[in-house]
């Protein structure tokens, strides 16, 4: 044969990420690049928020109750201070408000999103790996939840758990009451996803082998089965964390998320609902839109996530 | 000869893609007459389904026709679009699916599918279509047809499903049926079943058939004709006997070798080396050339002769070289 | 047939056994009963008389069959909040939250079901393709924003449409029906499509992605290898294999619509369940919450039990001992 071996220069890691179809199909897609675009944004914008907000909204010390009801764009009646986004009834800067409730929207969305993913993963391993009455309990109560509607199931949990909490300490630990809720509302499709991934690789050759040659079940599932179910996690973790983040906004919307000391989004839409018929408008709206362009930008990535990881899915 | 029922004229099927155009059909040509069978055989790949969705019209896109013409009884057919394409399909041109299991509607009785069938082409009366549709399950050899014209697809075996398929494909009465893998899903016992009765059935009527196969079995027992492909082309066309015994192009020789029928008592199967190129790679010159035993630097160059009735698509055809 | 109604009766029955678990857990375990109950002057006679009334004295089996029993017959205790039996506030409430809940529901299953037909069929089409990505938007909308948007439009800015209540009812014999006055029917407007938006949207791409992958299934091509008209294709062939998914998620869309209810109910204070709920959530009124939980259960697991019975009607397959043989 004619042909000599060429010597390759061998790929970096970034070249492999860039080349890969991924990267192409991401490339190829205006509306992901959009997407990615905002939530960058808006997550730096909320990670940045004391740095890039006019004022600290909860620091009793900076609010002139003057400024009240100032609109966007224009000088105070009385202060002769303009606000960006115009001020809400007790003189806060929306703007700054919007950033420091992105944060709590942000946090506890991604909060819940990861531990309802460790939980599902976790509970999805074993049951698939240890199957018997472990997996019969597991996927049962998966089931039964999944009858229920998860802001339902996330609206109960909160409800008891505010039950349990003394109520002097209700406000303090409402946002980890929420993270909890919604977390245990939302395990049940990673638990199914990666359970029925496990079950298919549990059985081969591979598998068998590395139990053969003495690995720990824990270490198998880690090591073997776990990065095999990665993709469609990505996926269910990226489209849970926009139903989380709307979820939140709208347990605190109802009143029953996150506290009027520590708005999130919600809680901001929720007191600007108050000033709809009154006229000042920009209260509620500007905290909507964000909220709006940080779940459809989020859902955007996953759905388009979704479609580059199996395009048989569309 | 009289004029061919298909006629295949330097068939070209595309699809692009992101590493650029893909061929998988190439540049084939061929007949098929009135109550003959023609094989198509080649590897998984090798472009024989693909030439049969084009003539039929169900390319899925991006795959398109890119060059040549295709006959249909002396109509030219490959330009028709939408509606005319679909009143083609059923009445003039049936199909058979290789998978029974799948290729029934699993909702719908079967004779109900029967009847619509036939209702869509054919100026007959409902009442008509239910007597034609048990006399169409008598013909494919169910037992009890009556009956079973108001059964559903799964209370059937998979044999006798391929046997409701085969009807469904014959009721209107085409001229061509394309069979694609008619029997691979099928248990072996069952297979030569329904190769006989397909035989049957197109030699009664003058159906010509398009038999797409891997299976060189099917082809010796089946086909009057055997077109063999690599790599979206024509290796060679010729009447079964010659093609099996004396295969001039030497992928046949290598593909007849390889199959156990052709080559009992061998103690072992002989094997091509290599593999079939992607379509996207398909080498210069022959595309056989880098597996083949007698290549030269002509055959990594010149574009192969075009493939005629017992002439292979090779610079060197294999002459009286028998399988042994 | 019978057999297998009897099992998904008997997992309904078990269903609703654990939620009657949890539910009475919750009026158990969480505050003490005796503290909601008696204020804070209380001897610990009351205590031990309460206790012993309210069978609090007795084992747990015991206590969760008394619990179970009184639940059956209607008796959820009474509610902290309003020292009304829980019972009787729910029954008045329950005609408000079903009608909207109907008519949501109605308005999504049909315009879900024609879009995702729509968008499935002409897949590559401009429109179908503005609906897809309009109601990815929907899927993105909390239904609270859709609400407050609706009235900001219909209400405060058009002023066509009220913004909050049920309008003027009428009562039938103990159910408070919105449907026979005028007021009635224009309240229920906004809050319904509120509600049916987003239920809506998901049958909608639910719809298509299952139609999308029935068109691909070898029965189709098959189907249309025989020259079957389009309309044949998509509607006898495809849409019929594509709703006996569907309807799974349907029943437990009109499920969730009840509870989603809790939502449109807030945003346009409909003195429905749903407020009620949020109301006993805000003040720990376990009782109602318990009940509330009760109540949804049965009409969730009740609506399954009918999409399973629904299934036989559709898929012969599943029919097989009844039909098959011969």
């Amino acid at each position: 044969m004619s042909d000599f071996p060429i010597p390759v220069k061998p790929k970096s890691r970034l070249r492999i990420a860039l080349d890969s179809d991924l990267f192409y199909t991401f490339r190829r897609s205006p509306v992901a690049m959009v997407s990615a675009v905002v939530v960058l944004v808006l997550v730096l914008s909320a990670v940045l928020a004391p740095l890039i907000a006019p004022t600290n909204p909860f620091n009793p010390a900076s609010l002139n109750l003057m400024n009240g009801f100032t609109p966007p764009m224009t000088p105070n009646a009385f202060t002769g201070e303009s606000f960006f986004m115009g001020t809400d009834d007790q003189g806060r800067d929306v703007f700054s408000t919007i950033l420091y409730g992105m944060r709590i929207s942000l946090f506890v969305g991604v909060a819940a999103v990861f531990f309802a993913m460790v939980l599902g993963i976790t509970l999805g391993l074993i049951s698939g790996y240890v199957g018997g009455w472990t997996e019969t309990i597991i996927m049962r109560t998966a089931d039964v939840q999944l009858t229920f509607p998860s802001i339902l199931v996330a609206m109960l949990i909160f409800g008891i758990a505010k039950g349990v909490t003394p109520v002097e300490y209700r406000d303090q630990m409402a946002i980890w009451v929420l993270i909890l809720a919604i977390g245990l509302s939302d395990w049940v499709q990673f638990a199914r996803v990666v359970r029925g991934a496990t079950l298919v690789e549990k059985n081969k050759e591979y598998v068998q082998a590395a139990r053969l040659i003495g690995r720990t079940p824990g270490a198998i599932m880690l090591r073997h089965i776990l990065p095999n179910v990665l993709s469609p996690v990505l996926v269910i973790a990226t489209i849970s964390l926009a139903l989380a983040i709307i979820a939140e906004a709208t347990l605190s919307f109802l009143g029953v998320g996150a506290p009027p000391t520590q708005p999130s989004l919600g809680t901001l839409i929720r007191i600007g609902q108050g000033f709809l018929f009154s006229g000042e408008w920009w209260i509620l709206l500007f905290p909507a839109v964000t909220l709006l362009a940080l779940a459809l930008s989020v859902n955007l990535l996953g759905d388009w996530l979704r479609d580059a990881l199996n395009p048989r899915l569309r | 000869m009289a004029d061919p029922v298909l006629s295949i004229r330097n068939l070209s099927v595309e699809i692009p893609t992101r590493h650029g155009i893909v061929r998988p059909v190439d540049g084939v040509s061929y007949d098929i007459q009135a109550g003959e069978i023609l094989g198509i055989v080649g590897e998984s790949g090798a472009g024989k389904s693909m030439a049969g969705n084009a003539v039929i019209g169900l390319l899925n896109p991006p795959a398109h026709i890119s060059k040549g013409e295709i006959w249909l009884n002396g109509k030219r057919i490959d330009h028709l679009k939408g509606d005319a394409m679909r009143r083609l399909r059923g009445k003039e041109i049936g199909m058979v699916f290789q998978d029974p299991l799948t290729s029934l509607n699993p909702l719908l009785r079967i004779g109900d599918q029967l009847t619509e069938t036939m209702l869509t082409h054919l100026p007959i009366s409902r009442i008509e279509a239910e007597k034609r549709a048990v006399a169409a399950l008598e013909e494919v050899g169910i037992p009890g047809a009556a009956e079973r014209v108001n059964s559903y697809p799964h209370e059937f075996s998979g044999g006798m499903r391929q046997r409701v398929v085969i009807a469904l494909a014959l009721c209107a009465e085409p001229s061509l049926i394309i069979a694609d893998e008619p029997t691979t899903a099928l248990d072996v016992s069952v297979q030569a079943q329904i190769i006989a009765l397909l035989r049957l059935l197109c030699r009664d009527r003058g159906t010509a058939v398009m038999l797409i196969t891997h299976d060189m079995g099917v082809i010796a027992e089946a086909t009057d004709r055997v077109a063999v492909m690599y790599a979206g082309r024509l290796a060679e066309l010729g009447p079964v006997r010659d093609v099996l015994t004396h295969p001039q192009h030497p992928y046949t020789h290598g593909l007849m070798a390889s199959t156990p029928i052709a080559s009992q008592g061998k103690s072992r199967l002989h094997q091509i080396p290599g593999a079939m190129p992607r379509l996207d790679a398909v080498p210069e010159g022959c595309a056989f050339n880098p597996r083949c035993p007698h290549a030269t630097d002509k055959c990594r160059q010149a574009p192969v002769p075009r493939v005629s009735n017992g002439q292979a698509a090779c610079w060197y055809p294999l002459i009286d070289e028998k399988v042994i | 047939m019978l057999a297998y109604i009897i099992r998904r009766v008997g997992q309904s029955a078990l269903v609703l056994l654990i939620v009657g678990l949890v539910a009475f857990s919750m009026f158990r375990f969480v505050g003490d009963p005796i503290d909601n109950m008696l204020g804070q002057e209380r001897t610990v006679e009351d205590i031990e008389r309460l206790r012993a009334q309210l069978g609090l004295d007795q084992p747990f089996v015991v206590q969760y069959y008394k619990f179970l029993e009184g639940a059956v017959q209607g008796n959820f205790g009474v509610s902290y909040r309003q020292g009304r039996p829980v019972a009787e506030i729910l029954l008045e409430r329950a005609p408000a939250t079903l009608e909207l809940a109907m008519v949501s529901g109605v308005l999504a299953i049909l315009f879900g079901i024609a879009l995702g037909v729509f968008t499935a069929i002409r897949r590559d089409g401009v429109f179908a393709n503005v609906i897809m990505s309009a109601s990815l938007i929907g899927v993105s909308l909390p239904t609270f924003l859709i609400g407050i948007l609706l009235i900001y439009l219909f209400s405060v800015e058009l002023g066509w449409l009220p913004s909050f209540g049920r309008g003027e009812t009428v009562d039938l014999g103990g159910w408070s029906t919105g449907f026979l006055t005028e007021s009635g029917l224009k309240a229920l407007i906004l809050p319904s499509i509120t509600l049916g938006l987003y239920q809506m949207t998901l049958i909608m791409r639910l719809v298509r992605s299952e139609m999308l992958e029935v068109l691909r299934q070898d029965y189709i091509r098959f189907a249309r290898a025989r020259g079957l008209r389009d309309r044949a294709v998509n509607f006898r062939h495809a849409l019929k294999n594509t709703m006996v998914p569907v309807i799974t998620v349907i029943g437990l869309q009109l499920g969730a619509i009840i509870a989603f209810a809790i939502i449109t109910e807030t945003v346009f204070q409909w003195p429905g369940v749903g407020l009620l709920f949020i109301n006993a959530i805000q003040f720990v009124d376990i009782p109602v919450m318990a009940a509330y939980l009760m109540l949804i259960s049965v009409m969730f697991v009740g609506i399954n039990l009918l999409v399973d019975i629904l299934y036989f009607f559709i898929d012969p397959r599943l029919r097989a001992d009844r039909s098959g043989g011969h």
